[in-house]
């Protein structure tokens, strides 16, 4: 016990617990990320889809995905619905992207909306990985590392677009799998993803995210007759490298609008950053309550030890 | 001061050549000068050619510039498009592929159009949308067909692209109704 007194160990407690806090905030202040500078993004415009399904089709051939039940220019699954006809069509294992048609009121043309991931600047699949198999490229790509992945399916429960799926046909090493924005065989390239270079109507346009944000408010200004004066995905959930523009309310596509704009993990990173607080003060706290409390005879016992020691 | 008889001769003859310059180009002449009908193949791949019957459609559109803009010099009717080029004269390239490029998100596209701070027209659509935006456009207004294979067929790299193979139930598969 020499060399260590119960002030200096006090001392060594507050100093470490002051630098626990300063990192704290550092962490906090990083749910303000507003993305790469030279992330790339692609701007989705429903007025422009056919629902042609072809960036289904591009999105397979790409992916190496298995081949469907039915050929990508069958329209008909358009009418498939699940869960008691509440759910439409949604991303799976062999799916990274899916359109769906929405009959909207105030239009005559049914509209479509094509979903995957939509690469969150601060996604929240990736806060939730506790072996962290995701990373944020600085393209603006989400990818994942399916060696890493456990199967545990938090991301799937964080994701607010509930794009992760997993591969529940696989008995042994189950996965996640979704959308990566075609970042290891196209975007890391500079080339756009393989349904961007598929869609016949420009419905999907590809660029750094910056300028899409120009350009979509452009097309607003332009055409307000036409659009929906909001662009999705510039502010929820601190901005999606996918923003999406329409000419119908965004809740009739099935597009959350209640959505947060916060990024997810600013929900989280207040208590979480007090975590390492709690750790490294109560136990130096404690401790001092305790030796307070207790000091009398500690002391008296350390008095009795030394000169013992001295003597050996 | 009055006009001797040979000033007005030379005034008329010169009003009728000058007429003559420009009329045609807006008339009668241009049946001679543009093609009737156009193959659109530069893209085929998925799916074949386009044989564009250019002389119907020609009957069918007011104005050149709904298909062509500005570039023919004819009335310009998009008030956008007019609050610059309402006097813009004839260009030399009016084809679409001339000013939309085949490959618009290309890297250094990209890179060229974006360094350009001055670039009015920087959400210009690639070549295959211009054609296909404009094109189901007009033709959902006319309640012309729509369907893809209505315009080009699919090809055998298309049957293959789009998973013809797959177990079919029989359902669709016409590509009529976008």
């Amino acid at each position: 016990m020499k060399g260590i007194t119960r002030r200096k160990f006090i001392l060594a407690g507050m100093w470490g617990a002051t630098a626990v806090i300063m990192n704290g905030k550092a962490a906090h202040g990083k749910a303000d990320f507003e993305g790469y500078p030279e992330g790339m993004g692609v701007l989705v415009d429903l007025t422009r889809c056919v629902g042609c399904r072809t960036c289904e089709a591009a999105c397979n051939n790409e992916q190496n995905l298995p081949v469907p039940d039915r050929p990508f220019y069958d329209q008909s699954v358009f009418d498939e619905v699940h869960h008691d006809g509440k759910q439409k069509r949604r991303t799976d294992e062999n799916a990274y992207t899916v359109v769906n048609r929405y009959d909207a009121e105030g239009s005559e043309e049914a509209v479509y909306r094509k979903i995957q991931c939509n690469h969150c600047n601060e996604p929240a699949c990736l806060t939730s990985c506790f072996v962290s198999a995701y990373t944020k490229t600085k393209e603006g790509a989400v990818i994942y590392n399916p060696k890493a992945c456990v199967g545990c399916r938090n991301c799937m429960i964080a994701c607010p677009f509930r794009i992760p799926a997993y591969t529940y046909s696989k008995a042994l090493n189950p996965v996640i799998k979704k959308c990566i924005f075609c970042y290891d065989t196209r975007l890391v390239n500079g080339q756009p993803p393989a349904c961007i270079e598929a869609c016949p109507m420009e419905v999907l346009t590809f660029g750094h995210r910056d300028d899409l944000i120009k350009i979509a408010h452009e097309r607003i200004r332009m055409h307000p007759d036409v659009y929906i004066d909001h662009l999705y995905g510039e502010r929820e959930v601190g901005g999606t490298a996918w923003m999406y523009l329409s000419g119908v309310p965004f809740e009739q596509v099935g597009i959350d609008t209640t959505l947060q704009k916060d990024p997810i993990l600013s929900n989280a990173s207040e208590f979480l950053s007090n975590v390492p607080v709690v750790l490294a003060v109560w136990p130096a706290l404690f401790m001092g309550f305790h030796l307070l409390a207790t000091g009398d005879n500690r002391e008296s016992g350390e008095e009795n030890h030394e000169p013992e020691r001295k003597e050996e | 001061m009055p006009c001797s008889r040979s000033t007005i001769f030379i005034t008329i003859i010169f009003a009728i050549m000058s007429l003559m310059t420009i009329l045609p180009e807006r008339a009668t002449g241009e049946r001679g000068r543009i093609p009737t009908e156009i193959e659109i193949g530069s893209l085929a791949g998925l799916f074949g050619e386009v044989y564009f019957d250019h002389e119907m459609h020609l009957d069918l559109a007011d104005t050149c510039s709904e298909c062509h803009h500005h570039t023919l010099g004819s009335y310009v009717i998009d008030e956008d498009c007019a609050r610059c080029h309402r006097e813009s004269e004839p260009t030399e390239e009016v084809s679409c592929g001339g000013c939309h490029t085949a490959d618009p998100f290309s890297a250094e596209y990209l890179k060229t159009k974006m360094e350009d701070p001055n670039l009015y027209h920087n959400d210009k659509p690639g070549l295959k949308a211009a054609y296909h935006l404009n094109c189901v456009a007009c033709h959902r207004e006319m309640g012309a067909p729509t369907g893809c294979q209505d315009c080009h067929e699919r090809t055998a790299a298309g049957d293959s692209y789009y998973r013809a193979d797959a177990m079919a139930s029989g359902v669709g598969g016409t590509g009529k109704e976008h």
